[in-house]
């Protein structure tokens, strides 16, 4: 069962709309709910949401959710159908229809009542067992290469993304050699963010004093787009930046571009960094400070300011292009 | 003086709030003139608002929870148009002002339209469907209503005077902490609700008590109808979750106001105790309001099926075990804050096992239905639009409760669209159906059927419409809460959903003209008999409207549906039960405790949230001055002489022979 639910975490379907009808097949689906459910996924499925995975974690993640609407549909679309058949066949205008008001105890229905919703959820527990553990943010992919390494900082509202191996770091802007695992560090500098980039999967909490993991892959060079999901202000709906998986030597070229421009990311430039600003263009530092996101993470640094209530207030307007 | 108080709390410069303000405003000084002017405030005084009666304080819970259920769905309105307004372009609301658009819209739905309308329901039918006189605690069930009031009324003072929390709904921290949010608004949200809590408390201590130790002779546990079952089950969650709330919140209070530390980013304070916190009261919340609502669709479906409730001993077993579980599924709501797997995976276990309670009742109600004589009534129509559209929004929860799936979705808008699912599709579908089937034994006439069905498809077309779609948008890694967008693909969806809001307004302007249409044409849609849609339960073996003391005489309960036994007995043996001795009958009086405490109880809220601390102070004192004066009367009870409850009661049963004489002849 586990091979069947989430082994082949590396290997990528050919399309979409293939596999949305496989694990719909598999369970011997219904017809006519499943064919507007497959219309709706396939829709979904090829214009860049989490159907349309573009990593290992991302289509397991959503063969875990394709598996489960499948196993639910069965029981679904028949209750569904009875539900209008019942209440169609059994108006009081019909005549054809027996009446029994004594028909109120049936122990044989009671015992299918408990126990297909039972068998279902047992079923569907082993699935969020194994999917849980399989997929838990924290756990590594296993891959022969080094992961790269990324610290994220989520601040007001802005991503800090920062490459503790080069030295360098960059906002709202995320390179990453495509086919290796990133190991993601994450941390906020003020409120409660989430870090998620749906094309490629599980997405995590970002919290002030608190570090969490992430490791995610992309499959193919690529461009990514990524958000917040958790709502974090007036500057939150502008707080997105674009995931670039990029060829390996474009990676080391993209390093190497990265540390002859810009200025220097220290204490001194992450307090300003540190400000409320929104609709923040993409940009990156030449070198970073090698201890400031554990600076973050412990406190020395302290939290971000809110808004400035004395002075004028952050700048909130809208990114309009893009 | 006045605090943090200035006439710049006033928002002079941004003229949607200042003009949706006024005309409420206006609204109300309009309805109070005319009031006055007509004469009617001495009645509304003496007969509504202090009244203790358990049916009037049932109709005004519903009628609050109705103004204010208007009230969130202008704010829906507002938030469906701005996001189809804002692609790629600012729209017509700041993010200033849409922050605290979607945070009301969701308080005001939760705590002010849902719960009102629930507890309202509960409070009209539960006493009655047990064959007795009123709840536990009359008075203080006045007091709660009131106190629910202040409530709403603080948040809604919110849109005129300062601002409203920008923070969603349930004020995560640290965002809501005093250095993110220095303005009035969260205070708002927190005093509003620490008020309004404590009235919600006392109402399931009242309905506890009221369940378990008031009910007619004979009246035994499993006698009592599915409904009273749920409210009991909502009402111990209630019990055992509000005080979670109050202590979260009084802790928020305590970091914004004394420099605390339980929720902030410094000094060892952590915010996701906070979130731990208010979830281990939100689950049970949802349950709170669902449980009351299948009571609802219980007797509906059982009533417009001609048959019994299928299964009832299963059904009482579901409630109590969905009652007991959801204690056990809190974190559910935050799978990707990044506990482990052992964590996730047992909290994804225990919510998808409620499942197996619901569909216990989905298929209890479906065998209620089957070999019964269905009367397409509208309540009816509500509970056949529930039972498909719950089905599809318990599925869409139980994939949400799947983690790797809640990895991808969480706080998306097919996270939004699964709890409108559920929300709309069960509780408001209940609130309306139980609305309709109630509303003739509040008021002695029905309401108009014709308009009712068109409210229902609208309605039912218009939900499918609007969260079809998010749930697309969901999928396509659309997150809630954006002021703006910028991706292309989210846009169709989005606009569809913008033309379905359009079709709900046409819904709710049906409902509005349902009830405007029933009151001029109530001579014509009058019940006499009390018993409109031939009910199997005790509430219909009395009048429409029911007298101040309910029964003449306690029902003697014998079975399962006692007032269905009492009318096939009359049928069999073609006459009514013998006429009984009438006694006079004790009954609590009136009293303003409750308005009075609560208006000194929104003075300290109001107070409390502009530091206007010698305000504070004096409403403290007033309100519990009220508490010690109420404490100290002599005179708790009148007595309504048996001529009177003899001449109410040979009424009614003239009416019922009358009825009987109609159905000389037929079998039962």
């Amino acid at each position: 069962m586990r091979a069947a639910l989430v082994g082949t975490v590396k290997q990528l379907p050919d399309s979409r709309s293939a596999v949305v009808t496989r694990a719909l097949q598999r369970h011997a689906v219904p017809c006519r709910m499943s064919a507007a459910l497959i219309a709706l996924l396939s829709v979904s499925g090829c214009s860049g949401g989490v159907l349309d995975a573009q990593g290992p974690i991302g289509a397991a993640d959503a063969k875990i959710l394709l598996n489960a609407v499948g196993i639910m549909l069965v029981i679904v679309v028949p209750t569904i159908i009875a539900i209008l058949a019942f209440g169609w066949w059994f108006r009081a205008s019909n005549t054809r229809a027996r009446y029994r008001p004594e028909f109120v105890y049936s122990g044989g229905i009671e015992v299918v009542v408990w126990g297909i919703p039972t068998l279902v959820i047992m079923f569907l527990g082993g699935v969020i067992w194994i999917g849980s553990h399989d997929l838990d943010p924290f756990k590594p992919i296993s891959s022969p290469d080094k992961p790269t390494e990324v610290q994220v900082v989520s601040l007001d509202w802005k991503w800090l993304f920062i490459y503790p191996d080069q030295g360098v770091a960059s906002v709202n802007e995320l390179a990453v050699p495509a086919g290796i695992p990133v190991h993601f560090s994450l941390t906020s500098a003020s409120v409660m963010n989430m870090f998620f980039v749906p094309q490629l999967g599980s997405m995590i909490a970002t919290m002030n004093g608190m570090v969490t993991q992430l490791h995610l892959a992309a499959d193919k060079p690529g461009e990514f787009y990524g958000q917040s999901a958790q709502f974090s202000g007036d500057g939150f709906s502008d707080m997105n930046f674009i995931l670039r998986a990029v060829p390996q030597d474009g990676f080391a070229q993209w390093i190497a571009t990265a540390r002859q421009s810009g200025s220097a990311l220290d204490r001194t430039s992450y307090l300003a960094l540190c400000q409320q600003s929104s609709n923040v263009r993409p940009f990156t530092y030449r070198t970073v400070d090698a201890s400031l996101f554990n600076a973050v993470v412990n406190q020395q640094l302290p939290p971000c300011p809110g808004p400035n209530i004395e002075g004028p207030g952050a700048t909130v307007r809208p990114r309009l292009e893009r | 003086m006045f605090g943090k108080l200035t006439w710049q709390a006033i928002p002079w410069d941004q003229p949607i709030p200042l003009v949706a303000g006024s005309v409420v405003v206006l609204i109300v000084l309009a309805v109070l003139a005319w009031v006055v002017i007509k004469g009617y405030l001495p009645y509304l005084w003496r007969e509504w608002i202090t009244s203790v009666d358990h049916k009037r304080i049932g109709v005004m819970y519903t009628l609050l929870g109705a103004v204010m259920l208007l009230r969130g769905f202008i704010d829906a309105i507002m938030m469906r148009s701005q996001q189809a307004a804002a692609f790629r372009a600012a729209g017509y609301l700041p993010p200033e002002h849409y922050d605290q658009i979607f945070s009301a819209h969701g308080t005001i739905m939760i705590f002010f339209a849902a719960m009102p309308i629930v507890i309202g329901l509960m409070n009209f039918a539960v006493p009655l469907q047990l064959g007795v006189r009123d709840v536990a605690f009359p008075t203080l069930n006045s007091t709660s209503f009131w106190l629910t009031a202040t409530g709403a009324l603080l948040v809604n003072i919110s849109l005129v005077i300062g601002e409203f929390a920008r923070t969603g709904w349930l004020v995560y921290p640290p965002l809501s902490g005093l250095p993110y949010s220095p303005g009035v608004g969260v205070d708002y949200y927190l005093w509003a609700l620490l008020i309004s809590g404590v009235g919600t408390l006392m109402t399931g201590i009242n309905f506890v008590t009221t369940i378990l130790k008031i009910r007619a002779p004979g009246m035994s546990y499993l006698r009592m109808t599915i409904f009273c079952w749920t409210a009991l089950a909502a009402n111990l969650l209630i019990v055992a979750a509000f005080p979670i709330l109050t202590a979260t919140l009084a802790m928020l209070a305590l970091d914004r106001y004394l420099d605390f530390h339980f929720f902030t980013n410094e000094a060892g304070g952590n915010m996701m105790m906070f979130i731990n916190l208010i979830w281990a009261w939100g689950h049970p919340e949802v349950y709170i309001l669902v449980l009351p609502a299948f009571g609802i669709f219980s007797e509906v479906i059982s009533t417009f099926s001609g048959k019994p409730l299928f299964n009832y001993r299963s059904m009482v077993a579901a409630t109590m075990f969905i009652c007991l579980v959801s204690y056990m599924v809190w974190l559910h709501h935050f799978f990707t804050m990044g506990a482990g797997a052992n964590v996730n995976a047992f909290f994804g276990i225990s919510t998808s096992i409620i499942a197996v309670g619901t569909g216990v009742k989905i298929y209890n109600w479906l065998f209620t239905m089957y070999g019964g004589r269905i009367r397409f009534t509208t309540p009816m129509l509500w509970s056949i639009g529930f039972l498909v559209t719950f089905v599809i929004g318990g599925m869409t929860g139980v994939l949400l409760a799947v983690p790797p799936a809640d990895f991808l979705l969480h706080n998306s808008l097919f996270l939004v669209a699964h709890f409108h699912n559920v929300i709309i599709g069960g509780v408001l579908f209940a609130a309306f159906a139980g609305i309709t089937y109630w509303f003739p034994k509040a008021f002695g006439f029905k309401l108009d059927e014709g308009w009712g069905k068109i409210a229902f498809w609208l309605s039912l077309i218009g939900f499918y419409v609007v969260f079809m779609p998010l749930y697309v948008a969901g999928l396509l890694g659309m997150t809630r809460r954006l002021q703006h967008y910028g991706v292309a693909a989210w846009r169709p969806w989005v606009l569809v959903a913008g033309i379905g809001i359009i079709i709900m307004i046409c819904a709710a302007a049906c409902q509005v003209v349902q009830f405007v249409v029933s009151i001029r044409r109530r001579d014509e849609l009058r019940d006499e008999t009390g018993d409109p849609w031939d009910g199997r339960s005790l509430e219909w073996a009395t009048a429409s409207p029911p007298p101040p003391f309910n029964f003449a005489v306690l029902p003697d309960v014998r079975g399962e549906e006692p007032y269905w036994e009492i009318k096939r007995r009359a049928i069999e043996t073609q006459q009514l039960s013998a006429e009984p001795k009438y006694e006079p009958i004790e009954m609590p009086r009136n009293s303003p405790t409750g308005f009075i405490t609560a208006f000194f109880c929104t003075m300290t809220g109001f107070a409390l949230i502009w530091h206007i601390w010698w305000m504070v102070g004096l409403g403290i004192v007033a309100a519990y001055a009220v508490f010690v004066w109420f404490a100290w009367r002599d005179v708790t009870e009148y007595s309504i002489p048996a001529e009177e409850v003899a001449r109410f009661d040979r009424a009614r049963r003239q009416a019922r022979e009358q009825w009987l004489a109609q159905h000389a002849g037929q079998p039962a």
